[in-house]
């Protein structure tokens, strides 16, 4: 009798709960907390280029005041709100996803696939203008202010270093967002387990929040200083 | 640790306060305030920071471990970051702040 039952349960059961995990429930946290783990070790790769930023403009605060001038803050702001707005896009695909509503899914997806691209070619356009101002640290590196010019090199170095991760972050997520599109037109994602919808959310926040910090880092806090 | 589905509109308030901190940051960053320029900027990206965290990435539906993990990673970058400028400080490698 007890067998008969546990059988039918089985049959029952649908193929989105593994059957190493008690329930749906215990299924999503530990891929939570799996995500959250990985985030982590994101946060201390990027946190070593954090410190590095941290020690380099503490001993040159001058140099690295006067390179905000040739930041493009008009740029830097746009893409600042095209990525919180892909955010924003992707909040909402997992909420479409929590709901089941499939075709609402693919358009949220789609767009911060769109807003993502948008981002990344504004930042070829900033990457473009540092190469015709000689802004690329190497050899045919200029600098209006010549007794800052080696001082300078280091924060343009550590500006191509963090955007340059962080846009290498960016692609890799654009390519889950593709995947994730795949996905869901195949009809493989419903109410009851989304989580690679959750995860690569998760993700794609967290490239958010690293933008957040490098842009008044980068950017901002030199603008006034001389 | 179910998900709720949040109302479109929190995700809206969200997205406009962040929208809303991005102007604020920008602007400040123009007056002249000496270092707080940079405490406020730095200010201003961890409240960003944190209303993403709390409702984008929906740790405020999180169970308690997610919760000890997710602070503990701001926590090890925070010591991280500590323990290398109170190197570089307390050799002299770097100048100090003014009020030091």
């Amino acid at each position: 009798m007890a067998d008969t039952d546990l059988s039918v349960a089985a049959h029952a059961a649908p193929t989105t709960l593994k059957h190493h995990f008690d329930d749906r429930e215990q299924q999503l946290e530990s891929s939570t907390l799996g995500m959250w783990v990985f985030l982590l070790t994101e946060i201390m790769f990027f946190g070593g280029m954090f410190g590095a930023y941290t020690v380099y403009r503490n001993l040159y605060p001058a140099a690295f005041a006067s390179t905000s001038h040739y930041m493009n803050v008009t740029l830097g702001a746009t893409n600042t709100a095209v990525l919180i707005f892909s955010s924003l896009t992707m909040a909402l695909a997992v909420r479409s996803a929590q709901l089941g509503q499939k075709r609402a899914l693919i358009s949220f997806l789609t767009f911060t696939l769109i807003l993502g691209l948008v981002f990344l070619s504004i930042k070829y356009v900033e990457y473009h203008e540092k190469w015709v101002d000689h802004h690329i640290p190497g050899p045919g590196f200029h600098y209006a202010e010549p007794q800052y010019f080696h001082q300078a090199q280091i924060l343009f170095f550590l500006y191509f270093a963090m955007t340059g991760l962080h846009a290498l972050h960016m692609i890799v997520g654009a390519g889950l967002i593709i995947t994730l599109i795949a996905m869901a037109a195949r009809n493989r994602f419903s109410s009851g387990w989304y989580t690679p919808v959750e995860m690569i959310g998760l993700y794609w926040h967290f490239v958010d929040i690293v933008w957040i910090f490098l842009f008044p880092l980068l950017y901002l806090i030199g603008r006034t200083m001389r | 640790m179910t998900h709720e589905v949040v109302p479109v509109r929190k995700y809206v308030a969200v997205f406009a306060a962040l929208i809303a901190l991005t102007i604020a940051t920008v602007l400040i960053s123009g007056i002249d305030l000496g270092e707080y320029n940079f405490v406020i900027a730095l200010t201003i990206a961890v409240t960003k920071g944190s209303l993403v965290v709390w409702f984008f990435m929906h740790v405020n539906q999180s169970s308690s471990l997610t919760r000890l993990f997710v602070g503990a990673g701001f926590f090890w970058m925070l010591i991280l970051l500590m323990f290398v400028l109170s190197d570089y400080l307390s050799r002299g490698w770097l100048p100090g702040p003014r009020w030091w």
